[in-house]
């Protein structure tokens, strides 16, 4: 199916009239060595980007292994975040059945076509939606019944980076950072400065430079950035990011990705990344959850994504 | 055919279906409005109390209108002397220029005007600024940082609105007087001594609550209040409900200057009503 290079874009040769011209039947012979080109192209272009991907996977493991003590074994931790069965409509049915696990330590990233109810699941973790049906728990704790104001109890508790950073335009870079920590600690204005300075230069910024510059003032990575120390300002157990590469150039996105791993390796934080970057997926995934029509079809390790056979994550990886 | 098919036009299930949606649609939004209005005035007493915003909101909608307020209120003032001098020089009455701005100062244009013009100057940039937050996933970070966004950012402005309307509609009505005590006294000809004690007598005539309270300063100072709150409360429902981006924001500010000044002037109608009702 996937195979077929016209496939949907035309008429199948079963469908076409007969025809007898010489020329004709020329044309008909390199069209259908053009297919048989584009189908051993498309097969070759998969297989390189799952060696690619495989090679990927090989280069940061060693990496990860040089710079980490050894973590506990992903399937013993404690589970952090649970989906369960989790249904949800709007006008329309967003998400069926949709289940996993995100154990501590674990990052989970989420990927799948638009639309396909990704950032929805980072919602519901959130508690900013509520499913239809089926159980969202944080922390063993079942969060789905939670009145609005326990809700904003919970949400302390977890990091969320977003797609635009969404910085608090009017506030300088050090009140963004320094918002959670007045909103919800009783840290005295020199321990929340310096805990803004330790979060900048966790993330790789000055602070000197960069503390008192407006939002406007920065870069989209370096926004990211501050996205992901405001995150962290508060010291959670589980950041979340929406599409932190995306709108990067590649430099950046490898910067973003780094600091995330560094996130997880240092701090053990159990992650949730939705992300269009497959690159990048594979590279901080511990497990990788792929949604498509409204419902996990996928969820295992990068190896096992890489190593599966089945059309769509084929299609999906080398498309 | 049977009867009932042919009495009933084949699409008129479907039309009923539309208005169904369409008034259970507003509905909702009406509920959400009250429903915004409720939580914001029970916030105003809940912890933690954004101190510090509440000021900015009222240097922003307060301070920062005043230089519009004060021309409106100078200028209306002096024209609506001009004009009451054209009309009671026919009845040989100029003299009482002064309890007639006073009258219309206090009463209506004063509270109708400062409304009007804040609904246009403030009210847009409540519902632009939310509005570009929503869509930039700011209110979403408030919510995610664990902050009621209805308690930091729509009570200091519904908060500084109440506050801040009531005090330049008084300074728009002062200013108006005194437009109209220029124009009596400089192109009518009435000496300023009289006219100020033609405005007082207007003042005293309406009665006092309490002994020392003008009725017609309780009459102009219900009006800006109420109005305070329709703008405010307009603006952030429109700022916190905007979806659609840049042409969002856009539609939101124009929604709410439109809800606010039609409301103004629609309520202004109904409190005059039930003012006069109360203290004639």
């Amino acid at each position: 199916m996937i195979d077929d290079p016209t496939d949907g874009t035309g008429p199948s040769d079963a469908d076409a009239p007969p025809r007898d011209d010489p020329a004709q039947r020329g044309n008909d012979n390199r069209d259908a060595n053009r297919r048989r080109d584009g189908r051993r192209v498309k097969e070759r272009s998969t297989e390189s980007v799952r060696a690619a991907i495989r090679d990927e996977l090989a280069d940061d493991r060693t990496a990860d292994e040089e710079q980490t003590s050894t973590p506990a074994a992903p399937e013993e931790a404690t589970p952090v975040i649970e989906l369960e069965n989790i249904f949800l409509s709007f006008d329309s049915p967003i998400l069926q059945d949709v289940s996993f696990t995100a154990r501590k330590g674990e990052t989970i990233c989420i990927v799948g076509e638009s639309g396909t109810g990704k950032s929805t699941t980072l919602k519901l973790i959130l508690r900013l939606l509520v499913p239809d049906k089926g159980r969202v728990c944080v922390g063993g704790e079942d969060i789905t019944h939670l009145t609005f104001e326990e809700a904003l109890e919970v949400r302390q508790r977890m990091g969320m980076v977003f797609q635009g950073a969404a910085l608090f335009d009017s506030m300088s870079v050090f009140e963004n950072i320094a918002y959670p920590l007045r909103e919800h600690t009783k840290l005295s204005p020199d321990e929340i400065e310096q805990r803004v300075r330790e979060k900048l230069e966790f993330v790789d910024l000055e602070p000197d430079r960069v503390m008192e510059q407006l939002p406007s003032e920065l870069s989209g990575g370096m926004r990211k950035r501050v996205g992901i120390a405001r995150g962290m300002a508060d010291n959670p157990q589980i950041m979340l990011y929406d599409e932190p590469t995306s709108g990067l150039d590649p430099l950046t996105t490898g910067t973003i990705t780094r600091l995330i791993m560094k996130l997880q390796r240092e701090l053990n934080v159990t992650s949730v990344v939705v992300s269009h970057d497959i690159r990048s997926v594979f590279r901080m995934a511990t497990k990788v959850a792929v949604l498509n029509e409204r419902r996990v079809v996928f969820f295992g390790t990068p190896e096992e994504m890489a190593a599966s056979d089945d059309t769509y994550l084929r299609d999906f990886l080398g498309g | 055919m049977p009867l009932a098919h042919a009495l009933v036009p084949a699409r008129l299930p479907a039309l009923l279906e539309r208005l169904s949606a369409a008034t259970r649609g507003k509905a909702h939004s009406v509920q959400e409005y009250f429903s915004l209005a409720g939580k914001a005035l029970r916030f105003a007493f809940a912890r933690p109390f954004y101190l510090q915003d509440l000021i900015q909101q009222m240097d922003e909608i307060g301070v920062k209108s005043l230089g519009i307020v004060l021309l409106t209120g100078f200028f209306t003032g002096m024209v609506l002397a001009l004009q009451s001098s054209v009309q009671m020089a026919q009845f040989g009455a100029t003299m009482y220029i002064g309890r007639l701005v006073t009258g219309s100062m206090i009463r209506e244009l004063g509270p109708v005007l400062a409304g009007l013009m804040v609904a246009g100057r403030v009210g847009s940039g409540i519902a632009a600024q939310l509005g570009s937050m929503r869509v930039t996933e700011q209110i979403d970070a408030l919510n995610t940082l664990g902050t009621d966004p209805i308690k930091k950012l729509v009570t200091p402005r519904v908060l500084a609105a109440l506050i801040m309307l009531p005090i330049l509609t008084v300074i728009n009505d002062c200013v108006g007087i005194i437009g109209g005590n220029l124009i009596s006294t400089l192109m009518v000809g009435v000496p300023t001594g009289y006219y100020w004690r033609t405005v007082w007598e207007q003042i005293a005539s309406g009665g006092f609550t309490l002994r020392y309270i003008p009725n017609d300063f309780i009459q102009g100072l219900v009006k800006p209040f109420v109005f305070g709150g329709i703008i405010s409360i307009s603006a952030c429902y429109y700022g916190l409900n905007t979806t659609g981006g840049t042409e969002g924001v856009g539609q939101a500010t124009t929604r709410t200057v439109v809800l606010s000044s039609i409301s103004i002037l629609v309520v202004d109608y109904f409190l005059t009503q039930i003012l006069l009702a109360l203290f004639g």
